[in-house]
C-alpha cells in the first residue's frame, strides 16, 4: 500500500500527536458551529510555530491539497468547515503574544491568541482591544481576522478590520507578505483592509498587529423594557437621532430573553422586547450623555428601566445578552442564526417581515440584534431529528437574507459568507463583481487551494465535481466510516 | 491629453480604448494629479463628475460621484450636524471624493475615530476592463464579499478608476475645546504625549510641530457644551503630567478654536513655494527622525494623529535627487514616505515608484491583486 506522497512529508514535519488522521481524531475536527454541515478533513495538523504553517502550505501547493486553517472553531458560518479530503491547519497552539507595546498602544500577537486574552494582557496598561464578539472568551484573533468579526460595540469604534494595522501573511502557495505597519496612517492600497474578511481564501495570517485603545473611564448601561419590538424600534431611532453616538445598541424580542433567563439567569424583566444602551468616555461626559438619553429614553414610554450602578451590574445585562445565542440551545435541539444587516430606518419593517415569516412557516424565531448598526440575529429554532425540518429551517433562513439584500442591506454582518450563505453572495452583488471577486482569488491563490468551496460558489463547484476515489482515500489514509 | 469626463460610460470608453490611464480630479495634490509618469497616457478628469447620489441622515450614510468636492459634501452634513470625523484635508483647495480615496488621505481628526478607510463603505470603480464593479455596500455594517472599498483607499488611481463612494458619517460633537501647550523641547513634548494619548481623555486630535525655539502640542476634545470646561481642566492635568511641566499651557475654546483647526486643515503652517510629503510613522520613530532631518536643510514639520503622521515641508523640489536626498533618508529610516504637492511641478520620469518615497510598496500580495483588476497594466501598476 502507498501513503500519499503529501502524508509522508507531513509525517516528517509533525509528530504523531501532532498530525492527526485516524477518524477518531478527525471527527472532533468536521464541523464548526455551523453544526449542520459537517465535513471529514484528510488530516488535521497541530502547528506550533510560524514555520510549520508555512512549510505545511507549501506542500499542499506543492501536491494540489486544499487546506483550511482553524482556530477555536466558532464560525457560525461555516467558515472553518473542512474541505473534503484536504487538510486542516489548526492554529490554537499558535497562541503568543509576541509583543505588547503599551507606549505605541498596540499588540503585535498570532493568530491562535484567543480574543479576550488580548485585552487581559493590555489591562494592566490601561488598554483594550475593542472588537468583542459574543464568542471572544473563545474565538481567536486569526478567525476573526479571516471574518472580519464584530460585536456589540462595532456602532463607535468599527469591527475587527479597523483594529487591524499590520499583518505577515503566508499566501496560498507559501510566499510571505508584509502587510501595513505600526502606525494608524499607511501609503499605498490598504492591504491589511483588504485581507482581513477575506475568509481564509488569500491564505492564513501568521503575526496580527492590533490597535489598543485605552480603557473607558466609565460605563454606563441602560436596559429598557417595552410593550412590543416596534417600540424598542422607534426608541433606537429617537436615540440615533439625538446626536448621541453610544458604544452599543441591543435588542432583544421574548423568546431571546427567555433564552437568556434559562441560559444564564440574567433576571431580566420577562416583557416582548429589550433595548440595552450603553454609554463609555470620560465620567463627565457620560454623565451629561446619561442625562440626554434617559430624557429620551423616558419619552419613548418604556415599561420598565434599570440602569447598571456598578462594573458587576454592567456584567450581569451583558452576560445575558452575549449567552442569548447558546441559551436558545436549551429552547430547541437545534437553530440556525442568521446575520443580515439592514439600513437602521429599516428595521421595523425587517422586524414586522421575520414574525410574519416565522408564523407562515410555523418555525419559531429568536431575534437577538446589533440594533445602533441594522444588523440582525434572528434565530431559527428547529429539531434536526425530524424530517425535513432543517431544510425547511434554511429555507426560512434565506428568505430572511433576501429580505436583508431587498430593503438595501447585506446577508452578513459579521460572520461572513463562509459554506452556509454561499448561494446568496450572488444575490447581493451582480456577476461582474462575482467575477471579479473570483479573478482576484484566482490570482492570488491559482490552484483555488485556500478554503477552497468558502464564500465564491465557483469554488464548491469545483470541489463538487471531485467524484470518485480521492487519490488519498485510494492509498488507504482516508476512511469513510 | 486630458479628456473631462462627467459620465461612468466616458470613462469605461476611455479605458477600453487608451494604453494608459491617468486620473485628475480638483489638482488639489499637484505631485499626484499633474505628474503623469506616462507621456501617452489618457489623462481623464473627474471633477464633472459629482454631485451627491443620496444622503440617508437618518442611516449616517450617503453616497456621491467621485468628483463631488469634499467641500460640498461637509456643507451638506454640516446642515444635518453631520461631519466627516476623518477630517480630510485639502477641502479648501478642491479636494475630491475621489481623490482623497485614491490618495488615502485623512487630516487631524482621523484621530478620534478611525481615517478614510474606516469611513468607506461602499464605491464603484472601473477597472483595467473597462467593466464598472461595485464594492461593499451602503450599510455601515458588512462583512460580505471581498472589501473592495478598503483596498482602493490609497490606490493612486493604480487598481481601478473609482466612479462613486458610499461614506459613513456621524454627528458632530456640539462643541470642542483644545488645550496647547509649548514645551523645551521634543523629548518633554513626547512625554506629555504618551501620558495624553494613553489616558483615559476621549481625544479628537493630537497634533505637535516645532515651534519658536521649542514644541507645540495641540490636543482637541469634544462634547457637550456643559462638560467641555471640566474635561478641559484634566485634560490641561494630563498635557503636564509629562516628565517635564511646559512652559506655558493654554487653552481654547469657540471661534479661536474653530480657526485654529480650519488652519491646519488648510495646512497654513506650510512656507509657499515649498512642497509636501506624507510620512506615517509611530511616536517611537520620531526621535531618530527628527536627529536625520536636521543634517538637511531646514524643513516644516507638523506631526499628527498622535504622532502616526508627519506632514513635512520639503524645500527642494526633487525629493529624488541630490545628497542628501528625502529619498534615502526616509529608506535610513525604514519609512515610506508621498509626494503630494512638488513645488517644481517635476514630471519625473517613470521609474515604477511614482511619487512614492523611501521604501517601495512592492508587495507579492498587492502585485497579485493589481495583476487580476488591471491585467493589461492600464493603470500603471506598482
Amino acid at each position: 500500500m502507498s501513503v500519499h506522497p503529501l502524508m509522508q512529508e507531513l509525517a516528517g514535519l509533525y509528530s504523531e500527536e501532532r498530525l492527526l488522521t485516524r477518524p477518531g481524531q478527525l471527527m472532533a475536527y468536521e464541523s464548526d458551529a455551523l453544526t449542520a454541515f459537517q465535513q471529514r478533513p484528510a488530516a488535521v495538523v497541530l502547528a506550533e510555530s510560524s514555520e510549520e504553517v508555512i512549510e505545511t502550505i507549501r506542500l499542499c501547493h506543492a501536491y494540489d491539497v486544499p487546506f483550511v486553517a482553524r482556530g477555536s472553531g466558532t464560525s457560525l458560518s461555516g467558515g472553518s468547515l473542512p474541505i473534503a479530503d484536504g487538510i486542516v491547519i489548526a492554529l490554537n497552539r499558535l497562541d503568543r503574544i509576541l509583543r505588547l507595546d503599551p507606549e505605541e498602544r498596540i499588540a503585535v500577537v498570532e493568530p491562535g491568541v484567543v480574543n479576550l486574552k488580548v485585552s487581559d494582557a493590555a489591562k494592566p496598561h490601561g488598554l483594550y482591544y475593542a472588537p468583542d464578539p459574543s464568542s471572544q472568551s473563545i474565538c481567536t484573533i486569526g478567525g476573526n481576522v479571516a471574518f472580519n468579526s464584530g460585536g456589540a460595540h462595532c456602532l463607535k469604534y468599527g469591527m475587527t478590520s479597523n483594529h487591524v494595522l499590520g499583518m505577515t501573511v503566508v499566501l496560498p502557495d507559501g510566499e510571505i507578505a508584509e502587510l501595513g505597519s505600526e502606525s494608524l496612517e499607511g501609503i499605498g492600497p490598504d492591504l491589511p483592509g483588504f485581507f482581513v474578511g477575506s475568509e481564509g481564501l488569500f491564505g492564513v495570517a501568521l503575526e496580527i498587529t492590533l490597535r489598543l485603545l485605552p480603557i473607558p473611564q466609565s460605563y454606563r448601561t441602560v436596559l429598557a423594557a417595552y410593550n412590543s419590538l416596534h417600540a424598542a424600534g422607534d426608541a433606537v431611532t429617537a436615540v440615533v437621532a439625538s446626536g448621541l453616538l453610544p458604544g452599543a445598541i441591543e435588542i432583544m424580542d421574548a423568546l431571546a430573553i427567555k433564552a437568556a433567563e434559562v441560559g444564564a439567569k440574567a433576571g431580566y424583566p420577562t416583557t416582548p422586547a429589550l433595548l440595552i444602551v450603553e454609554l463609555e468616555g470620560e465620567d463627565s461626559a457620560v454623565d451629561a450623555e446619561f442625562a440626554q438619553l434617559m430624557q429620551i429614553i423616558e419619552e419613548t414610554a418604556p415599561v420598565e428601566v434599570r440602569i447598571a450602578q456598578t462594573a458587576d451590574e454592567r456584567a450581569r445585562i451583558w452576560k445575558g445578552r452575549k449567552a442569548a445565542f447558546s441559551a436558545v440551545g436549551r429552547l430547541a435541539p437545534d437553530y440556525i442564526v442568521q446575520d443580515g444587516v439592514v439600513p437602521r430606518s429599516r428595521l421595523g419593517d425587517a422586524l414586522a417581515e421575520i414574525d410574519r415569516l416565522s408564523d407562515s412557516y410555523g418555525i419559531e424565531v429568536a431575534n437577538v440584534f446589533h440594533a445602533g448598526d441594522g444588523n440582525l440575529h434572528p434565530l431559527i429554532l428547529f429539531d434536526g431529528r425530524e424530517e425535513g425540518a432543517l431544510e425547511r429551517a434554511e429555507e426560512l433562513a434565506g428568505e430572511i437574507l433576501e429580505l436583508c439584500v431587498d430593503l438595501g442591506g447585506s446577508i452578513t454582518g459579521e460572520h461572513g459568507v463562509g459554506m452556509e450563505k454561499l448561494a446568496f453572495l450572488p444575490k447581493m452583488y451582480g456577476p461582474t463583481e462575482m467575477q471579479a471577486m473570483e479573478d482576484v482569488r484566482r490570482s492570488v491563490d491559482g490552484k483555488s487551494l485556500a478554503n477552497r468551496g468558502k464564500m465564491l460558489p465557483s469554488g464548491e463547484a469545483e470541489s463538487l465535481a471531485h467524484v470518485g476515489p480521492h487519490p488519498l482515500e485510494k492509498a488507504g489514509l482516508i476512511f469513510r466510516d | 491629453m486630458v479628456e473631462a469626463v462627467s459620465t461612468v460610460a466616458e470613462i469605461q470608453e476611455g479605458v477600453r480604448t487608451a494604453g494608459r490611464v491617468h486620473v485628475l480630479g480638483g489638482g488639489s495634490k499637484p505631485a499626484l494629479s499633474t505628474n503623469c509618469p506616462a507621456s501617452d497616457a489618457l489623462a481623464l478628469n473627474l471633477s464633472g463628475l459629482s454631485g451627491v447620489v443620496e444622503y440617508q441622515a437618518d442611516e449616517y450614510t450617503f453616497t456621491a460621484r467621485a468628483g463631488t468636492p469634499v467641500a460640498d459634501v461637509e456643507a451638506m452634513l454640516a446642515e444635518r450636524g453631520q461631519y466627516l470625523p476623518f477630517d480630510p484635508p485639502f477641502a479648501a483647495r478642491g479636494a475630491t471624493l475621489g481623490g482623497t480615496v485614491a490618495a488615502g488621505l485623512s487630516g487631524s481628526g482621523r484621530y478620534r475615530y478611525g481615517g478614510v478607510r474606516d469611513f468607506l463603505i461602499g464605491m464603484r470603480f472601473v477597472d483595467g476592463r473597462g467593466q464598472e464593479v461595485r464594492g461593499g455596500g451602503a450599510v455601515v455594517k458588512n462583512a460580505a464579499g471581498f472589501d473592495f472599498p478598503k483596498l482602493f483607499v490609497g490606490s493612486l488611481g493604480r487598481l481601478g478608476v473609482l466612479t462613486e463612494l458610499t461614506f459613513k458619517v456621524f454627528p458632530q460633537p456640539p462643541a470642542f475645546a483644545t488645550v496647547t501647550a509649548d514645551f523645551d523641547s521634543l523629548t518633554d513634548l513626547l512625554s506629555s504625549l504618551h501620558a495624553v494619548t494613553g489616558g483615559q481623555i476621549d481625544l479628537h486630535a493630537v497634533d505637535f510641530g516645532p515651534s519658536d525655539g521649542g514644541w507645540t502640542l495641540w490636543v482637541r476634545i469634544g462634547g457637550l457644551d456643559a462638560t467641555l470646561e471640566q474635561r478641559v481642566q484634566a485634560l490641561r492635568a494630563l498635557v503636564s503630567a509629562g516628565e517635564n511641566a511646559p512652559r506655558s499651557i493654554d487653552a481654547l475654546l469657540g471661534r479661536d478654536e474653530d480657526d485654529l483647526w480650519q488652519q491646519t486643515r488648510a495646512m497654513a503652517w506650510l512656507p509657499e513655494d515649498v512642497g509636501l510629503v506624507r510620512v506615517p510613522l509611530t511616536p517611537r520613530r520620531i526621535t531618530a527622525l527628527e536627529e536625520a532631518l536636521s543634517t538637511g536643510e531646514g524643513a516644516a514639520r507638523r506631526y499628527s494623529v498622535g504622532g502616526n503622521l508627519l506632514w513635512l515641508g520639503w524645500p527642494n523640489g526633487d525629493a529624488t535627487a541630490g545628497t542628501p536626498n528625502l529619498n534615502d533618508l526616509l529608506l535610513s529610516q525604514d519609512l515610506r514616505g508621498i509626494q503630494l504637492i512638488s513645488p517644481a511641478q517635476k514630471h519625473s520620469p517613470d521609474d515604477g515608484k511614482g511619487p512614492v518615497l523611501g521604501k517601495p510598496l512592492q508587495n507579492p500580495f498587492l502585485r497579485r491583486v493589481a495583476a487580476s483588476l488591471d491585467p493589461a497594466g492600464k493603470f500603471g501598476g506598482y
